[in-house]
């Protein structure tokens, strides 16, 4: 029966390791992506211009958009991150992150094969030529899928590779073709917004405006058939033709996307803005916006650190920042960030640990039968069973807290400890006379329970045990039950002490 | 049980809430259902039990169309499934979807106001208030904008029932409503269906627990791949009726199946 404090740190839900599980392949990705993008870089610098650019130089040209090509770049930028946010959203509540994966690489040997179309770099052609081969992939998995005891997962993962590695045969043959305008088709790979033309951008514009128009007016629909698809059957809404709409606009704006991020990071655009926005929001609707939101920051910030410094990729950049946004938003989020949770987990470590000393005090107070109204030091630490130099360290929490005034050495509750102290033995006896009333629990079982209970015992739940219980003035192990002392200003009124004959604790000086 | 005519604007005989005509269903080509026929009377309370694996969902699932039927047909009030969607409730199990999924309960339960809506327009006022009663009858009003994933089973259980209260249907399917439902929440959970019964309503409702069976609902469908018995539960809950539908093993319809199933691989 010893006071010895039990630390009870709730667990956080389960869902929340699994976000946490999540985040960290996310972020485990995003270090693989590091280091393909580090390799991008130093190929670059070795094929970038020899002349020195100032980067301060840089980003003022930048800021001030005098620069068509900067324009353009800040222009398609956001336009594919909203695009691309909004529909991440999607994949990720209905879980099929890999989906955007998938797609975005099988288009490769349609980029390709657009470029060999007419030899050049032709928008139109390039963005036909992925859509074939987005849904050639898509109708390979679902072959798969269908025909084989195969599962959805495995026939993305195959398809995936099989086609990026299709595709990048098919660019490095055209590359070693005597003709054509081979420039560009390298940036297919890890973007290069730079090189985004007013072709482009009208495709871009095109794509995202149908996308937010489509959400807009489809929300509704869209949400019940990712959430609940059989009731959107019985609802007689088009399943079938909502689905493939946002199959649809999904291969639009992955393959809108790919000149400015590159096939190898489109799907982490559809990803990263999204699932830094699920840990930001519990509604759907706003997860798309902030989704949209980080998206098209995440863009313009990549598109900003690319024309830093010369002919580096904009992929990797736009990655990295929207990375950036997930890390913090896994540190800072409100509801599920890493930090508020510890804040709030040392908060109540803190209210424990105070609450036991406390509760340590009234029992030293009561083993005496309540001769005073002080306990020294003394045997508070032997109560605790720690030492004086640790007692006086849970005091002095108490004083700061104005729970008690140290004088010497003794300690005296202040009216508001007194009324916590009273509380606190409330809740842990209240709770062990429910155990062996109630729940049929031997006496000898109950106290290591309640030690953790009595700190999380809500006012509602003590009036609903007060109300279960017959009688609440004594515990099972023959102890009286203290009442609370109403919170008085001044001090408590007189009929406030414990229950059951004990002296109470008289009024102070 | 045809009441008055009055619902009825031909004159005629009013149509039987539900008709299913020789309906056989096959998953991957094994048939999970055998030959159902039956006529469900108006404005009764009617239970679908049977053992694990008897077809129970998977009736109610090809009813509404979610599963495609081998052979047959389903009528409901007169007219194919698909043209009197708008008249059917339904209430799946609860894991058939995902409750990490960000939505507030009230979003959920004005999903079942969607098929009323209307295609790509927003719910109106009225639709709230509805939802909001909706969620008042099940006891689930306090709970309004909390996100689902907080729910216990049974309340989530609740925010289904009052999605498809919502739907304001005149016949309704539920898939094991009392499934993961502590015993107070299934008293006023089936005072609920009974009300609704009372104004009218067909409901049938996937029953797993056979003791309260016989409580519950006024009419039973003892199913096990095909139906055993289809009537009033005084009549239907015999000793014989059950023996048949659980104990005896349908050991030569199964094998059928299995054989019918290995053949078209």
């Amino acid at each position: 029966m010893d006071g010895s404090s039990t630390q009870w740190i709730p667990r956080p839900p389960s869902t929340r390791v699994d976000a946490f599980r999540g985040a960290r392949r996310i972020l485990r990705g995003v270090a693989g992506w590091l280091w393909l993008a580090s390799a991008a870089l130093a190929q670059a610098a070795k094929i970038g211009d020899l002349t020195e650019v100032r980067w301060t130089e840089q980003a003022l040209r930048f800021a001030s958009l005098s620069d068509p090509a900067v324009r353009h770049a800040c222009l398609g930028t956001v336009l594919l991150g909203v695009s691309c946010g909004l529909l991440g959203g999607f994949l990720v509540v209905r879980r099929m992150a890999l989906l955007g994966d998938a797609l975005s690489h099988a288009v490769l040997p349609g980029v390709a094969l657009g470029f060999l179309w007419n030899l050049e770099k032709d928008p139109l052609a390039i963005f036909v030529g992925a859509l074939v081969a987005g849904f050639a992939g898509s109708a390979v998995v679902s072959l798969i899928t269908r025909t084989t005891r195969l599962k959805e997962d495995t026939a993305l993962g195959m398809v995936l590779a099989t086609f990026f590695g299709a595709g990048l045969c098919l660019m490095s043959m055209f590359q070693r073709l005597p003709t054509g305008n081979k420039s560009g088709i390298e940036s297919f790979l890890f973007g290069q917004a730079a090189a985004l033309g007013p072709g482009d951008l009208q495709l871009m514009g095109v794509v995202t405006a149908l996308v937010v128009g489509m959400l807009a007016v489809g929300y509704k629909e869209f949400l019940l058939v990712s959430f609940d698809p059989g009731f959107a059957r019985v609802l007689a809404l088009p399943t079938r033709w909502l689905e493939r709409v946002l199959l649809l606009l999904l291969a639009f704006a992955v393959v809108a996307a790919l000149q400015a991020v590159g096939v190898v990071l489109v799907s982490a655009m559809l990803i990263i803005p999204a699932a830094t926005a699920s840990l930001l929001t519990d509604r759907f609707h706003r997860m798309l916006l902030w989704s949209a939101a980080i998206g098209a920051v995440s863009g313009l910030s990549g598109a900003f650190l690319s024309f830093l410094g010369t002919r580096l990729p904009t992929g990797p950049f736009m990655v990295l920042s929207a990375g950036l946004f997930f890390g913090a938003a896994l540190v800072f989020s409100p509801r599920h960030g890493v930090w508020p949770r510890w804040n709030r987990q040392r908060s109540q470590r803190l209210r424990v640990a105070q609450e036991n000393t406390l509760k340590a005090i009234y029992q030293v107070l009561e083993s005496g039968g309540f001769p005073g109204e002080t306990v020294p030091v003394g045997a508070l630490a032997a109560r605790r069973r720690i030492d004086r130099e640790a007692a006086l360290g849970e005091i002095g929490a108490l004083v700061r807290g104005e729970f008690a005034t140290l004088s010497g050495d003794t300690v005296a509750l202040t009216p508001s400890g007194w009324q916590r102290a009273c509380a606190i033995v409330r809740n842990h006896r209240l709770w062990e006379l429910y155990l062996t009333q109630d729940a049929c629990i031997a006496p000898d079982h109950v106290h290591d329970d309640a030690e953790k209970i009595e700190h999380v015992l809500g006012e509602a739940t003590v009036r609903e045990l007060e109300r279960r219980l017959p009688r609440t003035d004594v515990d099972p192990h023959g102890r009286p039950i203290p009442s609370v002392p109403a919170p008085a200003p001044g001090g408590r009124a007189p009929g406030d002490r414990p229950q059951g004959g004990v002296i109470g604790y008289g009024g102070r000086p | 049980m045809s009441g008055p005519e009055a619902g009825s604007t031909s004159g005629g005989p009013v149509a039987p809430p539900l008709e299913i005509h020789d309906l056989t269903v096959a998953y991957r080509d094994k048939p999970v259902l055998w030959g159902v026929d039956l006529e469900a009377p108006a404005g009764k309370l009617i239970g679908i039990v049977g053992p694990n694996g008897a077809g129970k969902s998977t009736l109610i699932k090809a009813c509404m169309g979610l599963l495609p039927c081998a052979s047959g047909w389903v009528k409901a009030f007169g007219h194919p499934v698909s043209e009197s969607l708008g008249r059917i409730g339904y209430v799946p199990q609860r894991e058939s979807v995902d409750w990490d999924f960000p939505v507030s309960v009230m979003d959920v339960v004005l999903m079942g106001r969607y098929g009323r809506v209307g295609l790509f327009r927003r719910p109106s006022a009225e639709d709230r208030r509805i939802a909001r009663d909706c969620l008042d009858q099940v006891q689930m009003l306090p709970f309004a904008d909390r996100q689902i994933s907080n729910l216990s089973g049974g309340q989530q259980q609740r925010v289904f029932l009052a999605r498809a209260l919502a739907q304001e249907s005149d016949l309704y399917f539920m898939d094991e409503p009392f499934a993961g439902v502590d015993a107070a929440t299934e008293a006023s959970i089936i005072a609920l269906l009974q009300g609704l019964r009372d104004r009218g309503k067909t409901l049938f409702v996937v029953h797993h627990d056979l003791p309260t069976a016989r409580d519950y609902f006024d009419w039973l469908l003892l199913l096990n791949l095909r139906v055993v018995a289809f009537g009033p539960t005084a009549e239907v809950f015999t000793p014989d009726l059950l023996q048949k539908t659980y104990g005896g093993r349908l050991t030569l319809l199964s094998e059928v199946a299995e054989a019918v199933r290995a053949k078209a691989r």
